[in-house]
């Protein structure tokens, strides 16, 4: 608890930072915070983990992984913001504090024990982004995206608030051990209203994870929101909704484990095939790595599916190595934007020549991505067929697997730009600062290292 | 010095350090001072292997333990011909290139494919054996793509792709099979002590076999191959044909047939026919090619598909037959690429109609060619008589009629073989040969080293076939069907 009321102070003091002008404080501060929260989170680890303020949340190790995994990218992304943000606008603040906002929403959503505080998790997370994505007041493809976005994400919660009531309707109650305890004990006579509230759930957090066949705002708002945040958005809101996800149909509908599965295969396979078929045929670096987050989506949640007792290590594991080869994307694709003022796989010709290191980095992390082994992503793939083979889901595994491979080709797509294409103007040198350096080497080197030795990552959960 | 694990780790450790080497000269003589030296640490193995069926020289190290997974190694009779060939290969092939300017990311990727390879070949959890399949494919990939010719990105998109798809498959047969273990370990020993239904073992055929044949490639999953090898530069051609097909030759010896033997029961006979097939329909195509190195890629499409015959027939003699012709074939091949390579870049063309009466001004390669030629084709005291020899007399134990089309190899190798020669060498030169210069320096090297194993295996055959014979032996006892 201690985390969210940090980050949430956080927030407020970089708005008065803001207030009084001190723009080259708020990076610093920003960053000490976060380290504050992360040692929160960190002292908490381990200990006996009981629902606590009238069993609203729960720091269980569950809840404090997904978190620290947020509080982690949400760093990196920020180390990436130096120039980043008064480059497009002058309320520098605003974003820091938006984006310490909304992070506090996502470490609510992985801690909840209460489908109030689920909901007040997302509405949070998403409210603050709502504006991050139209941040750029001039900017046409920004407003675009901020409409999309905040109509579909108010619809989306809809459902999710419907569900809710439905929910609290045939139970009772907005615990979710109670709602758990529910379904065991009337293994029976299930209320009809249960059922209609577990689909509509359903469909609202698919929204906000951007699964087929709900992913329509995927593309369009990855597209016109600035490149930071759509690295925030598809990398740490995604996790923390992956993390309600599966706290939810991991743990409370389990018993009702007849019903669902089916429903959320049809959905992961119309994902994994939307996503990677669509990602093919797209010639801009950022639209592709929209598509490929909705068929990261279809991936993860395989694990939910499945059920396993290795799910929540596998969703864990593939969500860290995803974050990581998703911020070195973007990191790289924000330089190459500024230097040649393009995000189509064009820009990146001849960047192998040009900056080997940068070319290398995005290099790993396409690799990562596509699942190649001595990357993080081939253990999150690896863990996560093993996961569904558990239930010998065969066909299941066949069908990701032709989509591993669709998913080979629009990776290796940019790096076939960078090193077999020579690039035709040569536009302005692509420079790193060193912040940039550090984020990329960081990721880079712990992409290698848990695809080598992934024993300390699985171990955790 | 028998530590298995240094060989391997050698060759990353020289990726690592020639990746920042910027001189080509420098960059060239680091790759093979560091090959060499590979190649000098593989001679202890050599001298202490005991030729009999056991394991040796096994390492074990917890990897992943919380799934089972172990860095499981070891060499036996099977395994050691190939971990020779990949280390005597090598400096061959960095050799070869010294006529080139390359810088030292080439070296890098060729090191670190070695690496891949060679952990394949000694590999003994199903876990390490699929991520040195895979690491073996990224480098080739940057090198034929980096440094190819003609249509080389979508021709090796194709390739890569293909291998995947066939490696992704055999990754759910491990996930399954991982599951069906007592023991839930990925080790190659209870994957074989397996005792699984025979539609369970139908699939899992199928799902190795595809992920092999893409590989080997055997027909029809071979159509990536001709392109791939035709634009990618010579080393990578070496390194595609001369050692990584016989990691899916290898993985059908040690992985496929101990594990699903019924499936082998089944479909079996199937996949001799198609590796028949892959004989006879590839040198049909060799007679035709008009491109030296196209003509040699399906040659090489012939000589495997031979070797897998050999393999599916399961029989002492089709086994080691296989085994020696992998390391022939190697060798052969090698020699072959290179001297195609040297044509070309002497005369500057690869069409045989352009070429002609090259003998006169190059005396020394026509000298080496032949003797490379004789030992592709299998004349008597060179390599290749005694592997197709065996091969055929193992795969006459199935069946007449599958040893006379396999046969045909021997008929239809020495045609477009002799061909070949005939057309490069022979007959009256054109004017564009005045300038040609023969062979020196490390041409000759390369050439005189694969000219002498050449000859040497013709001759003394015995020892390499001494090392394989036990192991085979017994995984003839212990997998019948």
């Amino acid at each position: 608890m201690a985390a969210i009321i940090t980050l949430s102070l956080l927030g407020i003091l970089v708005l008065y930072l803001g207030l009084f002008k001190a723009k080259s404080a708020l990076l610093p501060v920003t960053l000490i915070g976060l380290l504050v929260a992360l040692g929160c989170e960190l002292a908490l680890w381990g200990g006996d983990a009981k629902p606590i303020y009238s069993g609203m949340v729960v720091f269980d190790n569950f809840a404090l992984a997904f978190s620290i995994l947020c509080i982690v990218t949400t760093g990196l992304i920020l180390l990436l913001s130096k120039a980043y943000f008064s480059s497009i606008s002058n309320n520098v603040a605003e974003y820091y504090c938006l984006i310490l906002f909304s992070l506090t929403g996502a470490l609510m959503v992985s801690a909840y024990h209460n489908f109030a505080m689920l909901f007040i998790g997302i509405e949070v997370m998403s409210v603050a982004l709502y504006i991050l994505v139209g941040i750029r007041k001039t900017d046409f493809g920004s407003n675009e995206a901020a409409l999309k976005y905040f109509l579909m994400g108010a619809f989306s919660t809809g459902f999710l608030l419907f569900g809710i009531t439905l929910l609290y309707g045939a139970t009772g109650t907005f615990d979710i051990t109670g709602v758990r305890e529910y379904l065991i004990a009337n293994p029976q006579q299930i209320s009809p209203y249960f059922y209609g509230g577990v689909l509509l759930l359903l469909i609202g957090l698919c929204f906000k994870v951007g699964a087929a066949p709900f992913h329509f705002w995927t593309p369009d708002v990855y597209e016109g929101a600035p490149i930071l945040i759509t690295s925030y958005m598809s990398t740490v809101v995604k996790v923390a909704s992956f993390a309600g996800f599966l706290r939810l149909f991991g743990y409370v509908f389990v018993p009702l484990h007849d019903f669902w599965p089916p429903v959320l295969l049809i959905v992961i396979i119309i994902t994994l095939f939307i996503g990677n078929i669509t990602a093919m045929m797209q010639a801009s670096f950022k639209r592709m790595l929209a598509y490929s987050s909705i068929s990261h989506a279809g991936y993860m949640l395989f694990a939910i599916v499945a059920l396993g007792a290795t799910s929540t290590s596998s969703i864990f594991t593939y969500a860290i190595a995803y974050s990581l080869s998703s911020v070195a994307a973007f990191a790289g694709l924000i330089l190459v934007k500024r230097a040649k003022g393009s995000d189509q796989f064009v820009a990146f010709n001849g960047l192998g020549k040009t900056n080997p290191f940068l070319a290398f980095v995005i290099t790993v992390a396409m690799l990562s991505l596509a699942g190649i082994p001595l990357t993080a992503g081939f253990i999150g793939k690896f863990m996560m067929f093993n996961t569904v083979m558990q239930d010998y889901h065969i066909v299941l595994l066949l069908l990701a697997v032709v989509n591993a491979a669709i998913g080979v080709f629009y990776y290796l797509r940019v790096v076939v730009h960078m090193y077999f294409k020579t690039a035709e103007d040569e536009g302005g040198a692509i420079v790193l600062p060193l912040s940039f350096k550090v984020v990329l080497a960081t990721t880079v080197a712990l992409t290698l290292l848990i695809g080598l030795y992934p024993d300390c990552i699985i171990g955790l959960l | 010095m028998n530590n298995l694990f240094i060989l391997l780790l050698l060759p990353l450790v020289s990726a690592l350090v020639l990746a920042f080497v910027k001189s080509s000269s420098s960059a060239k003589w680091a790759a093979l001072g560091l090959s060499v030296l590979q190649l000098v640490l593989t001679v202890p193995f050599l001298c202490q292997f005991v030729p009999d069926a056991s394991i040796q020289f096994e390492q074990s190290y917890d990897w992943i333990p919380r799934l089972g997974i172990k860095f499981h190694i070891g060499l036996d009779g099977i395994s050691l011909p190939l971990v020779l060939l990949t280390n005597g290969l090598i400096p061959l092939i960095i050799l070869s290139t010294f006529g080139k300017t390359l810088k030292g990311n080439f070296y890098a990727l060729v090191s670190f494919m070695q690496a891949g390879l060679l952990l394949v070949f000694v590999a003994l959890d199903a876990f390490s054996f699929y991520v040195g399949w895979e690491v073996a494919l990224i480098p080739i990939y940057f090198i034929c793509a980096l440094w190819g010719e003609g249509d080389r990105i979508r021709v090796n998109l194709k390739f890569f792709i293909y291998t995947f798809f066939g490696s992704l498959l055999m990754l759910v047969a491990i996930l399954y099979l991982y599951q069906q273990t007592a023991t839930k370990d990925f080790e190659w020993s209870s994957f074989a002590a397996l005792d699984l239904h025979d539609s369970t073992q139908r699939w899992i055929f199928w799902a190795f076999f595809i992920a092999f044949a893409v590989k080997i490639p055997i027909f029809p999953f071979h159509t990536w191959q001709p392109d791939t090898y035709t634009n990618a530069p010579t080393a990578g051609t070496m390194l595609l044909a001369g050692i990584m097909l016989k990691m899916g030759t290898f993985g059908l010896v040690r992985w496929l047939i101990p594990i699903a033997p019924l499936g082998v029961a089944a479909y079996g006979q199937m996949a001799l026919i198609l590796c028949i097939i892959g004989v006879v329909y590839a040198s049909l195509i060799a007679f035709k090619q008009q491109d030296t190195k196209r003509l040699i890629a399906y040659s090489s499409i012939a000589h495997v598909g031979l070797i897998g015959a050999g393999i599916f027939a399961w029989n002492q003699e089709g086994l080691q037959g296989a085994l020696m012709q992998m390391v022939n074939h190697g060798i052969s091949v090698i020699g072959l690429f290179f001297v195609l390579d040297i044509i070309a870049q002497r005369t500057g063309t690869r069409t045989l109609k352009e070429l002609g009466g090259l003998a006169e001004r190059m005396p020394k390669l026509a000298i080496f060619f032949l003797i490379i030629i004789m030992g592709a084709v299998g004349l008597p005291l060179t390599n290749g008589f005694i592997g197709e020899f065996l091969l055929l007399k193992g795969v006459y134990g199935v069946g007449l009629l599958y040893a006379v089309f396999g046969g045909l190899t021997l008929i239809f190798g020495a045609v477009y073989m002799l061909r070949l020669f005939q057309r490069t060498m022979l007959g009256t030169g054109s004017k564009s040969n005045n300038a040609v210069t023969d062979i020196k320096g490390h041409e000759i090297v390369v050439l005189f080293i694969v000219a002498v194993v050449v000859l040497y295996l013709g001759v003394f055959p015995n020892g390499l076939l001494h090392l394989s014979e036990a192991s085979v032996t017994q995984l003839l006892e212990q997998v019948k069907f």
